[in-house]
């Protein structure tokens, strides 16, 4: 028991790592300009993608995994340069549409490209598990919690320690304000769209080797990561990543006591439960202010 | 109290000191015109005020200055620089540092870090930055005693000083005030105006608008009156403050 139990912190964790991963993108968003990015999840399928087809075509996995984290970069900046940019000034539902607009589109892009068939990259150092603890930890997991932790790191002390990363807050906080001590807000929201696509896509790029990958495949990720998002407190960075883990250790454990049919039902009520009691979310940052 | 007496010599601006000048100035919220064919001019080194009622178009105008709102007609002229269709960190940039009405500080951000957001502009010459925050520090010093604390927690006089000394950080070589007197008890404005004396005293150029006309006559050279989005009257602050229909209109004596 105690061993199973393990087990599925494990998986928990590991599938955690990757909401957080998604989440932080939502928040890296909605911190520059209050809006809920719903094409988050198509970096995420993107990076997977376009990596595996990357080192289909030849290249070497870990240039395949860079390439590929750059080219959705690359997608993200056009995202904002030709679909939320001409739409600056719009309210922040009308944004929120056309994140959804761009979503459908990148997903058809990737129906194009690639199919409906599943794909898969091989795993980063080979699959042979590692015994930890009466646990059995495949070494992929261990990539995923690795890299997670780095990129959490410097997501973090880009907010708390850089002038830019200020900057972004200080557009989510004020956006007036940040225009008048001289933050160019447009290129703040570029620098957003830059980093979610490039979180994403690594995301997309660690789990490729443990779940199957399709033009689909970031549909659930995204509403995961959105869920992370959310129930951390959306606009808080390090909530979101607390939101992802408390998500997947959760949904480990119901599928694994319970049943993993109601693998997603209960994350998803555990969302709603969360919103219901702490409309905020479980981080979202009690607002200190004097009028 | 340097707070009754006027402070700039009050010589109407000419020729090439003229920092900043306005021609014709429009801007419109959809089809309302919010000013209207303003002209005014601001010569370096002086304190000059533009007093109005509420919605008089004081905010938008100053607004159209810093570039938060776009102009429908007329130009601003920026140190002999057409600045007229210019985005705001642009203008920030050139020395045209605004302090927003209602203050508007980072209120879940630190003061220390308010400050260097206030410096953004300014951001690749830290000597110069670490130079101006000590001195906003020694201008305001219940801030410096408070680095820390999160600016939303701050007194409105507080974050008064701090929206001021967050645009002292821009490095401003004309400095937009935007109603600093709103909503503080008088001895705080009294405080904050002595600060703005003081300030215009070291060599910054201020445009400031207000509500409270007497206070903002009392220490600025020249003011403007501004009524439903046009310049009515201007003059030396001292003539305004004299003047009958000023009295009647702004004074209420």
């Amino acid at each position: 028991m105690p061993e199973q139990l393990f087990q599925f912190l494990v998986t928990g964790i590991t599938v955690g790592s990757l909401y957080a991963l998604v989440g932080l993108g939502f928040a890296l968003i909605y911190n520059a300009s209050d809006v809920v990015n719903f094409a988050q999840g198509e970096f995420v399928m993107l990076g997977a993608m376009a990596a595996i087809a990357l080192q289909n075509a030849g290249f070497p996995l870990f240039l395949a995994a860079i390439v590929a984290t750059l080219l959705t970069v690359g997608v993200g900046l056009l995202l904002e340069r030709f679909a939320i940019e001409p739409a600056v000034g719009a309210s922040v539902v009308s944004t929120i549409i056309i994140t959804i607009g761009a979503a459908i589109f990148l997903r058809g892009v990737a129906l194009l490209l690639w199919g409906k068939d599943f794909y898969a990259l091989p795993p980063f150092s080979g699959d042979t598990p590692i015994q930890l603890g009466g646990a059995t930890v495949l070494p992929q997991s261990l990539w995923v919690l690795g890299v997670t932790v780095v990129l959490v790191l410097l997501v973090r002390a880009f907010f708390n320690r850089t002038l830019p990363g200020k900057a972004l807050l200080a557009c989510s906080y004020n956006r007036v304000a940040a225009q008048a001590v001289g933050i160019n807000v447009k290129v703040m929201l570029r620098l957003a769209y830059g980093l979610s696509a490039g979180l994403g896509a690594l995301a997309g790029i660690l789990i490729a080797p443990i779940t199957f990958s399709s033009y689909e495949a970031g549909v659930m990720l995204g509403l995961k990561g959105f869920s992370a998002a959310i129930v951390g407190g959306i606009g808080n960075p390090m909530g979101a990543v607390a939101g992802g883990l408390l998500l997947g250790v959760l949904e480990a454990l119901g599928a694994g006591f319970i049943s993993s049919g109601y693998k997603d039902a209960i994350a998803f009520l555990f969302v709603l439960m969360v919103l219901f009691f702490e409309p905020t979310g479980l981080f979202g940052h009690k607002s200190a202010e004097r009028v | 109290m340097p707070f009754e007496t006027s402070s700039t010599p009050a010589v109407p601006t000419t020729g090439d000191d003229r920092l900043l000048e306005v021609v014709g100035l429009s801007s419109h919220y959809g089809p309302v015109c919010a000013i209207h064919q303003v002209d005014l001019s601001v010569g370096a080194g002086e304190l000059v005020a533009i007093v109005g009622g509420n919605g008089a178009g004081k905010t938008t105008l100053l607004h159209t200055l810093s570039g938060l709102r776009p102009i429908s007609t007329g130009q601003i002229r920026f140190d002999g620089q057409d600045i007229s269709r210019w985005s705001p960190h642009r203008i920030v940039a050139a020395g045209v540092c605004q302090v927003l009405e209602g203050r508007q500080v980072f209120a879940s951000l630190s003061i220390e870090d308010n400050l260097r957001l206030g410096g953004y502009r300014q951001r690749h010459d830290p000597v110069w930055l670490r130079a101006q925050q000590e001195h906003v520090y020694s201008l305001f010093p219940i801030l410096a005693e408070r680095r820390q604390q999160l600016a939303g927690t701050l007194s409105g006089g507080q974050q008064q000083m701090l929206a001021i000394g967050r645009a002292l950080l821009g490095r401003p070589r004309l400095l937009l005030l935007d109603e600093p007197s709103m909503g503080l008890a008088p001895l705080l404005v009294e405080e904050i105006f002595r600060v703005i004396v003081e300030l215009n005293r070291c060599g910054v150029t201020i445009l400031l608008v207000e509500q409270n006309a007497r206070a903002a006559l009392a220490i600025a050279g020249r003011g403007y009156i501004l009524e439903t989005g046009r310049i009515i009257k201007t003059a030396q602050a001292a003539e305004l403050l004299a003047d009958d229909d000023v009295r009647r209109a702004y004074l209420g004596y």
